[in-house]
């Protein structure tokens, strides 16, 4: 609790105990006026005075000034008690809920505690600290054990072990080396790591992260805009039925020649007041979409948006990406077939040709090629999107890639090979020179999590690749997905998830589910897309609207339970806050709700709402 | 252009009040408030200098909920 809070807690407790003692007080008349007038002003100066202000600017409707007429209207009818309870009340609620607020604010800002404050930088043989903002890029900086790397870079001197476990959740650390890409965020175990910047401060994944987070909630969600608009009636429609119940009745008994009840239909209308208030809704549905939104990032999945968390819940269809995200994105060269070359001068070839590409299948030849590839051997390298590459190398014209490029360059006898796999066929001066079979293995966790999308109610489940199309049935089969598409080129990914769209049930949303290498287009396109492991890609970042921090397929599950759990909450507050309202105002009218009820539904109903808000928090069994 | 300033207001309902007035106000092309992480996200019309037209959003917030603050 704040200074502010703990102010308020003690007024409040003050004002409580002297309405207890004053219920054993027998005083009538103006001394009970008096003394009830205590804890009165105690508890409420404050809102009396932002009224009697917001009556000079003008700002009739607000909540201040709602509960100044309520409280004072029963007072001067002579309900002392219930009007200074009504304050005492209001003042409760507001406590409860800035406690609850900040207490979520600071436990999701926890989460987040990543931001480094300082980068060392060598200036005349001394480390000295400066503001990771002021770095150039290009600048060296030192990162010593225990420090978090503030900034992107390389590392030009030193060797150590980093924990990523704040960036990815991957709790193996990493090793990093000189010539190693290090992401900011990482924090270094032991060594002593020179790092040449590649990035602004600004630019750097830290950052970038941070921002994504803390912005989150400024994109609303339709929920949140329903609400505003909601709150902008409520409250002065409520208020001019209190007018018209406070006049007409007593007008229309007037004209028909019985008493007017005056008291009675001013009560009425003053526990209309006390109801009127919209603050259960307007606090609690973004404070659950923040909490949601929270509760998700401390499980490493990253949401944009309220509108995301949203529309995660009605997803229906999820697509797939297969290379890096079902499977685990690392070939391994299984074997060469038909070679007429050695079997290493061909790996080596291969290699040599795909040596400008970063695809995985590239880094797999150079792997299984073993030493460090000669680049100034490779020169007119020509890289064919969906088919392979051509390049010169050692003199030789090899072209490497599927059957489409070998179809394209009229190179006859290429083979099939019986073993499902990616297939890289080779070409040498035109002539059939074999294939190299690499096969890829799925994630651990990728059947599972199909598992859990089909129990979750997912109706469609699809892959889609660039493989070849027995390579994409064998991994659909092993993992479980209800439908696959292989030999797609980027534009037919975008094209299949386009037609997807069209046909999906109405109402429902399709998710999208790459690495983000090569396939930001798609992730664009789709209605909501998730970016897996893709920190240090920034298109992938940039064109997500959720990004999981490491890359287990589990987690969309994860993510579409949290979503839905935090719309299931959204929707249970709007209900019941505004049901309980209605049902209020509706005995208040007929007479049969007095103002303890009025309290409840006004502070109670906040209450309630905002512990079932946080609710979305707890993400554990998800 | 879009800036992002630190605010204080008590409560979700003052907030939206905030963001109404903020919108309001001339030099301002759209304004969100973010009451979970205390937020202000400004954006500002072609041409318009944030440096002048800030101390008007806050003064039409005071007028609004004269509890906030806006950190210029």
């Amino acid at each position: 609790m704040n200074r502010k809070q703990k102010k308020m807690l003690i007024r409040v407790i003050a004002a409580a105990c002297l309405v207890l003692i004053l219920a054993f007080v027998p005083v009538t008349g103006i001394w009970r006026f008096a003394l009830y007038m205590i804890p009165y002003l105690l508890v409420g100066y404050d809102i009396l005075l932002k009224a009697a202000k917001g009556i000079v600017r003008g700002q009739v409707f607000d909540e201040n000034f709602l509960m100044a007429v309520a409280t004072v209207g029963a007072i001067a009818l002579g309900e002392y008690r219930e009007g200074v309870a009504v304050m005492l009340f209001y003042q409760i609620g507001e406590l409860f809920q800035s406690y609850a607020v900040g207490k979520s604010r600071r436990s999701i800002s926890s989460l987040m505690d990543m931001r480094p404050d300082y980068a060392n930088v060598e200036t005349g043989g001394k480390l000295e600290k400066v503001d990771p903002d002021e770095v150039e890029v290009g600048t060296v900086i030192v990162v010593q054990p225990g420090e978090k790397v503030p900034i992107d870079g390389v590392v030009v001197e030193g060797t150590a072990t980093l924990d990523t476990v704040a960036l990815t959740g991957e709790s193996v650390p990493r090793t990093a080396r000189p010539g190693t890409d290090v992401l900011s965020g990482c924090i270094v175990l032991d060594g002593v790591l020179k790092i040449r910047t590649a990035r602004e401060f600004g630019e750097s994944t830290v950052s970038k992260i941070l921002d994504l987070v803390e912005n989150a909630s400024s994109e609303k969600s339709s929920s949140e805009n329903f609400i505003t608009r909601f709150a902008r009636y409520y409250t002065p429609v409520v208020c001019l039925s209190a007018l018209v119940l406070a006049l007409l009745p007593p007008l229309v008994r007037l004209a028909a020649g019985y008493g007017p009840e005056w008291g009675r239909w001013v009560y009425r209308a003053l526990t209309f007041l006390v109801i009127s208030c919209p603050c259960a809704l307007v606090i609690s549905i973004p404070l659950t979409f923040f909490a949601g939104i929270g509760g998700a990032s401390r499980e490493g999945v990253l949401v944009k948006g309220s509108n995301y968390l949203e529309a995660l819940s009605k997803v229906k269809t999820v697509v797939f990406d297969k290379t890096g995200t079902m499977t685990k994105g690392v070939f391994e060269v299984q074997g060469v077939h038909h070679n007429r070359l050695p079997e290493g001068r061909l790996i080596e070839l291969a290699a040599l040709a795909e040596c400008a590409s970063s695809h995985p299948i590239s880094r797999s030849l150079a792997a299984a090629c073993g030493e460090e590839l000669d680049r100034s051997r490779v020169s007119e390298i020509e890289e064919i999107r969906g088919e392979g590459v051509t390049a010169l190398v050692d003199g030789i014209r090899v072209a490497a890639g599927n059957r489409r490029l070998m179809a394209r360059h009229h190179v006859a006898g290429a083979v099939d090979c019986s073993h499902a796999g990616t297939v890289v066929h080779l070409a040498l001066d035109g002539e059939y020179a074999g294939h190299i079979l690499i096969t890829d293995v799925l994630k651990p966790t990728t059947k599972t999590a199909i598992r859990r999308l089909h129990g979750m109610g997912i109706g469609k489940t699809v892959m889609l690749t660039g493989d070849d199309r027995r390579v994409a049935e064998q991994v659909a089969k092993e993992c479980g997905v209800k439908a696959h598409y292989g030999e797609l080129l980027p534009e037919d990914k975008v094209r299949m998830v386009e037609q997807m769209l069209r046909e999906k049930p109405s109402g429902s949303m399709l998710a999208f589910v790459g690495d983000g290498i090569n396939d930001a287009p798609v992730l664009s396109r789709a209605d909501i897309g998730i970016a897996m492991g893709a920190l240090g890609s920034d298109a992938a970042i940039e064109a997500s609207d959720v990004v999981l921090m490491d890359d287990d397929p589990e987690k969309i599950a994860k993510a579409l339970g949290i979503a839905r759990k935090c719309m299931r909450i959204v929707w249970q507050n709007i209900i019941f806050a505004i049901g309980i309202k209605v049902i209020c105002l509706v005995l208040g009218a007929l007479g049969y709700a007095n103002m303890w009820m009025a309290i409840f539904a006004d502070v109670g109903v906040m209450v309630l709402a905002v512990l079932n808000a946080i609710r979305a928090l707890r993400t554990k069994n998800l | 252009m879009k800036k992002t300033y630190k605010i204080e207001v008590d409560c979700a309902n003052c907030a939206a009040k905030m963001e109404e007035a903020a919108k309001r106000t001339p030099g301002v092309a759209n304004a969100v408030v973010n009451f979970m992480t205390l937020k202000m996200i400004v954006e500002f019309d072609e041409g318009a200098d944030p440096k002048q037209v800030m101390p008007a959003v806050r003064k039409n917030c005071k007028k609004v909920e004269d509890d906030c603050e806006i950190w210029l």
